[in-house]
């Protein structure tokens, strides 16, 4: 462990070389370019490459059929491309590819407002594609988290062979700041289950007890069939209810049983608090030391940082929140989570209080968006 | 025992007999391309140039693209345009393997054609064979890029105001190794340009063109698959050294095979000096 001093997007890009990344394929868009650059430097030296594809339609993709050749993979781009590589991740969803797919958000929808960060696309990263699925978002706050978290979004792609989508934003990814970097060897970092069959007996979609097939890869003579249509466990296409009722079961399934592992969530003063703000990313940077300032005034109040924004392990949200009277959900966006937080929150009072800006949220807005319902 | 020998076929071996029967009409033309891609792959096996465990089929969505429903290698089915990008992951992530995209007119040319334009850009190391049938034939009947002008479609039914896109003629402009054209009317040639592709690096693209008599057939007055078979196989020459200006093909005119590029430019791989 050593001492280093990056941005958001650069601690991403030295976590994914630690977690082995080998595969990025990307194209530019602010506020993800710089990520892209510092790889196309890096990567290379530790037996990676970096590809500038036509379009992030192909970035994703390219980066799907990279870990289906073995390595691990992965794309970064912002709201716009995130769009357009929809139909790609629903193929990661369906045939269990295991890619990280980083999202910068800025300021939406179309084109928006390239350089400003907003939380407006949190429902993008959770919904993006087609298809009913689960797939893990992770929300960082800071320079340290987008390290941390990257690391647990291969781990988790890997684990649960599953695309993950880390969600920065540009607040996040060009903020500067201290952080401890991993050597290698200092945290785990996993890797996909191999089968333990001979390949005539391997059925590449028929799961372990975790509901995770293990995953033979191209080249080593398993014959994988990587099928982008609903499939039985050989892989093969089947059009009735009963394959596809297991298929969806099992992809949902396999998300929410690893929930203990995926989900994460960050408690200040919560225990004795009444009342309990909830955040997330760049926005919970300024709650924080707003809830430290109304308790300092004698207020009791705490503060509910989510790391993991889906799936929520909803029995340990609501033993959090259904204590306090009220919950406040604070957000950059015209209330998202705090949709699935009103649900959760049992018996509190759940307010929604926005803080809607292009610029990193000042302390006084925040501070009213808070005490207004105090 | 002895009869059960005699009803495997010599190129059984390289597919998924339990999936057959497969899903293409009688007198598609699609099975002849693949079995003749199948022999020159079995060539190169034999040689011990290829190692049939390295082999990796990539496929779009389409009645083409169900090629990778039947090959007993490693196969991947993926999303409709999107098979050559995924193919350039799998051959970057692991140079040690033979990638061979197969697709429709549509899949690697309509909605797919930006990326078969920068694969060939690149001169990617890969393998690309599109069969033209001239129609969206999975979908029911529909424009292709590479239908004829006039001519009726399901989405064109006044008749087809836009010329064809001549790919042939397109991936000849770029920096491909290899463009060549075949028809399933002569499966030799099939083969022996896949077998050639196969020896070589960098981008390679072969066109076949097919027939589809359930559905073009069916547009242009000849459903009957064997009447189809004729028609095209009358109009199409195989020059030994064609150039590029003779690549359009016309109904009226005839249709040109052979090997239109031939180069040996540095690959993708060798330019990132990778495999
Ligand atoms: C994104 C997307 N758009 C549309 C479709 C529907 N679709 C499936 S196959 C196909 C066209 C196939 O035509 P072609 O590629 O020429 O293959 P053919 O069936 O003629 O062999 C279309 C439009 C799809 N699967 N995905
Ligand atoms: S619709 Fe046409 S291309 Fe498709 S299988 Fe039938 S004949 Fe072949
Ligand atoms: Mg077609």
């Amino acid at each position: 462990m050593r001492r280093e001093f990056l941005s958001g997007n650069r601690a991403i890009a030295e976590a994914a070389i630690l977690s082995g990344l080998k595969f990025y394929a990307g194209y530019p868009i602010t506020p993800a370019s710089d990520l892209m650059e510092y790889l196309a430097e890096k990567l290379p030296s530790y037996g990676g490459i970096v590809v500038q594809f036509e379009d992030e339609i192909a970035s994703i993709n390219a980066a799907i059929g990279a870990s289906w050749a073995g390595v691990k993979a992965m794309t970064a781009t912002s709201g716009p491309g995130f769009s357009l590589m929809a139909e790609g991740v629903s193929l990661a969803v369906a045939t269990e590819t295991p890619v990280v797919v980083v999202d910068i958000m800025r300021a939406g929808p179309s084109t928006g407002i390239p350089t400003k960060a907003t939380q407006s696309d949190v429902y993008q990263a959770r919904w993006l594609a087609h298809g009913d699925y689960t797939i893990p978002v992770f929300a960082p706050w800071s320079v340290q988290d987008c390290y941390d978290m990257t690391i647990k979004s291969f781990n988790v792609a890997e684990k649960f062979r599953t695309p993950v989508v880390l969600l920065s934003d540009a607040n996040i990814a060009h903020m500067w700041e201290t952080l401890y970097v991993r050597e290698p060897g200092e945290v785990e970092i996993i890797e996909r289950k191999k089968p333990s069959v001979p390949p005539e007996e391997y059925r590449p979609y028929q799961p372990g007890l975790d509901l995770v097939p293990p995953m033979a890869v191209f080249g080593e003579g398993y014959k994988v069939i990587v099928e982008s249509l609903v499939h039985d466990e050989l892989g093969y296409y089947r059009q009735d209810s009963v394959t596809y009722r297991e298929m969806i079961a099992r992809l949902n399934e396999k998300i929410r049983r690893g929930v203990g592992y995926i989900y994460e969530q960050e408690e200040y003063w919560v225990e004795d608090s009444d009342a309990v703000v909830v955040a997330y990313g760049s926005t919970a940077r300024m709650v924080y030391p707003v809830v430290k300032a109304l308790r300092q005034k004698g207020a009791r109040v705490g503060f509910l940082r989510l790391k993991t924004l889906w799936p929520l392990d909803e029995e340990r949200l609501w033993r959090a929140l259904s204590r306090a009277g009220k919950v406040i959900v604070v957000e950059n966006n015209t209330g998202r989570v705090y949709l699935d937080v009103a649900r959760i929150a049992g018996s509190a009072r759940t307010f929604f209080s926005p803080v809607i800006t292009v610029d990193p949220p000042k302390f006084n807005e925040v501070m009213e968006a808070v005490a207004r319902w105090l | 025992m002895a009869l059960a020998k005699l009803t495997l076929h010599p190129l059984d071996k390289y597919l998924r007999t339990d999936r057959l029967p497969h899903i293409w009409c009688p007198g598609c033309g699609i099975g002849i391309a693949l079995g003749a891609m199948l022999r020159a792959i079995d060539r190169r096996i034999n040689e011990g140039k290829l190692d049939r465990n390295k082999v990796v089929f990539v496929t779009g969505i389409g009645c083409s693209a169900r090629v990778s429903f039947y090959v007993d290698f490693d196969s991947a089915h993926t999303l409709h345009g999107r098979a050559i990008p995924f193919a350039t992951g799998v051959k970057l992530a692991n140079p040690s393997l033979e990638v061979i995209v197969v697709g429709g007119d549509g899949d690697i040319a309509g909605i797919g054609g930006n990326h078969l334009l920068h694969a060939a850009k690149r001169n990617m190391d890969l393998f690309v064979v599109m069969i033209t049938n001239f129609v969206y034939a999975m979908t029911g009947g529909q424009l292709a890029p590479t239908t004829p002008l006039k001519v009726y479609t399901t989405t064109t039914p006044h008749g087809n105001p836009e010329p064809p896109l001549n790919v042939v003629k397109l991936v000849a402009s770029l920096n491909a190794n290899y463009v060549a054209r075949a028809s399933i009317t002569t499966p030799h040639y099939i083969e022996m340009f896949t077998y050639k592709a196969l020896g070589m690096r960098g981008f390679r693209f072969l066109e076949v063109i097919s027939t589809c008599p359930e559905v073009y057939g069916r547009h242009i007055g000849l459903r009957n698959p064997v009447t189809m078979f004729e028609e095209l196989k009358k109009r199409v020459k195989y020059k030994p050294n064609p150039v590029i200006d003779e690549s359009d093909i016309d109904w009226e005119k005839g249709i040109v095979i052979g090997e239109y590029v031939v180069r040996n430019n540095p690959s993708y791989l060798d330019l990132v000096k990778r495999g």
